[in-house]
């Protein structure tokens, strides 16, 4: 299934399957926004080759456009206009536009739709934005930091709504700089930074890769002190048992079902009882930390 | 280009297209008249400040005893007219314009199904609604306050011409201005240049009456779009020469604006 876009900001290149999710990641200034731009025909790529759904966006943009929806990072709307008056415009743009009732409900935009756009919150402007990008029934959908200044609620609505999308065939690709957002929706993650890709991968690909995750046991009786030794003899070598205290043990080293098993086995044998048993799942957080040496701050 | 995915056929299933160019001028161009219509300083622009400007060009003459050659009402509503179609075309629309580039509306509706082209029919669209509705709110009082234009078979073609051509030539310099500059500087400058447009542009007041700048104020816009209503209402004749120059400030307007527009 090739059905994908290459997309170049520094000698970037990447593609996209059809019917996915597609996090970009990377911090401020990664060239996130600038990636998307050029994908959606604003943008003149200086060198390289951009293909976005078999088409030029810049040469053939009147062809693409009605095939793909955008949401910007902010704006895009009039000040004066109504929230749902905004919303039915852009469908009235398309030939088979979603019903704007339904979108608007999904949303949870309902409560504010007679609201001028620029009283609206953060976030209101944010699933506004979305709801546009989506009405016009597109094959893709480009969307700049759906949730960046959403509260919990909204982000959930927006989420569940990007995974519908998914689900009914529609391809996303999203920036991010939430690292939870990137982990929970995308099937494919690419981080960038300074406009170069430095990662790319299925979420637990990423979190895998290259290093191990951890796991913490904690028992209810104190362990013996020849614990660590048997379960590092047991566990063998690939893996580190490091005490914690006299209640809990490190284990670092691959977080796979043949660790667990072993682990659990040699409770049995030793006769402790597990009182938790936690994976330390390495987060993109720090694949992106390990790679770069900086923390993805906003 | 093939598709192998399973693609599910719930609610949100592919089905992209643009709708009909028409739909979505029709679409646009309501949209824009809406808004204009909602707008309360635009409208005190569009309505209030020509009607100010006709009764208050009535009372004064009555009061100061000025020489028309016709009835003030006859001589004034002309202009008054013209001042309404460059309140629309130009500041409204370039003030409209700037700040849809301000909040990104010209980048969103561009990576909508809509051409530029569609979007500027949509504007002319718009702003013609707005002006029929100006020309009937005048043109009304303009009647209660006696007012009898020379409705000839070339005076009224002309006076449509010169609505149309004056709006061309206003909107094109509206444009410019609002491509070319920041919101809140378009913002300004639209509202400077109606002033002193209205005041000393030959709009309401035939260029004849400003002495010696009277030959280049008819040059103007301004003074060609006034002129242009007062020879088809006032004297009932077709205006030839201000509706070359209308059209050659349409021209003008029109090259600067495709050379300078900056759509973000």
């Amino acid at each position: 299934m090739r059905y994908g876009e290459t997309v170049a900001v520094d000698g970037l290149s990447l593609e996209v399957a059809r019917g996915s999710i597609t996090a970009v990641l990377g911090p401020n200034g990664a060239g996130k926004t600038t990636t998307l731009e050029t994908c959606e025909g604003y943008r003149t790529p200086h060198q390289g080759r951009v293909r976005v759904l078999g088409l030029d966006p810049e040469a053939r943009r009147r062809e693409l456009l009605p095939r793909i929806g955008v949401m910007l990072q902010s704006g895009g709307a009039w000040s004066g206009v109504r929230a749902v008056e905004m919303l039915r415009h852009i469908a009235a743009l398309h030939a088979h536009p979603l019903d704007v009732d339904m979108l608007v409900d999904r949303l949870g935009l309902a409560s504010c739709g007679r609201t001028p756009y620029r009283r609206l919150s953060g976030g209101q402007q944010q699933r506004l934005s979305l709801a546009m990008a989506v009405v016009g029934r597109p094959e893709l959908v480009f969307v700049d930091e759906p949730t960046a200044g959403m509260d919990p609620q909204a982000r959930r609505t927006t989420w569940e709504l990007l995974e519908e999308l998914r689900h009914d065939g529609v391809t996303t690709v999203l920036t991010t700089h939430y690292m939870d957002e990137a982990e929970r929706l995308a099937d494919h993650v690419h981080v960038i930074d300074r406009g170069r890709l430095i990662a790319s991968g299925t979420p637990f690909e990423l979190t895998r890769a290259s290093g191990s995750s951890t796991i913490r046991l904690v028992v209810t009786e104190p362990f013996p002190a020849s614990a660590p030794a048997s379960l590092q003899a047991a566990l063998g070598e690939g893996t580190v048992v490091q005490p914690v205290n006299e209640h809990s043990l490190l284990i670092t080293g691959p977080a796979d079902a043949g660790t667990l098993a072993t682990v659990s086995a040699w409770c049995d044998r030793e006769g402790v009882l597990p009182e938790s048993l936690t994976l330390g799942q390495r987060t993109l957080e720090d694949v992106f930390l390990q790679i770069t040496g900086r923390e993805l701050v906003r | 280009m093939s598709s192998t995915t399973s693609g599910g056929r719930g609610t949100f299933a592919p089905a992209p297209g643009a709708a009909p160019l028409v739909r979505m001028v029709r679409a646009q161009a309501r949209m824009e008249t809406r808004l204009l219509l909602r707008n309360g300083e635009q409208l005190l622009l569009a309505v209030v400040v020509p009607l100010v400007v006709l009764v208050g060009g009535i009372t004064a003459a009555r009061h100061l005893d000025l020489s028309f050659s016709h009835s003030p009402v006859d001589t004034l509503t002309p202009g008054v007219l013209a001042l309404a179609v460059m309140s629309t075309a130009f500041t409204s629309l370039a003030i409209a314009t700037g700040f849809e580039r301000r909040y990104g509306v010209l980048k969103r509706l561009g990576a909508s199904p809509l051409p530029r082209s569609g979007l500027l029919a949509g504007k002319v669209g718009a702003l013609l609604v707005v002006e029929v509705l100006q020309v009937v709110v005048i043109g009304a009082a303009a009647l209660l306050l006696g007012w009898s234009p020379a409705l000839t078979a070339a005076g009224v073609p002309g006076a449509l011409a010169t609505g149309v051509l004056g709006t061309a030539a206003f909107a094109s310099l509206g444009l410019f201005l609002a491509g070319a500059l920041r919101a809140e500087a378009t913002l300004a400058a639209a509202n400077l240049v109606y002033l002193l447009l209205m005041a000393g542009g030959a709009v309401v007041f035939p260029s004849g009456s400003y002495g010696r700048a009277g030959p280049v104020l008819s040059a103007l816009p301004s003074g060609a779009l006034g002129a242009g209503m007062r020879t088809a209402l006032l004297g009932g004749g077709f205006p030839l020469v201000p509706l070359l120059v209308l059209a050659g400030w349409t021209v003008v307007g029109t090259l600067l604006t495709a050379r300078t527009f900056k759509w973000e």
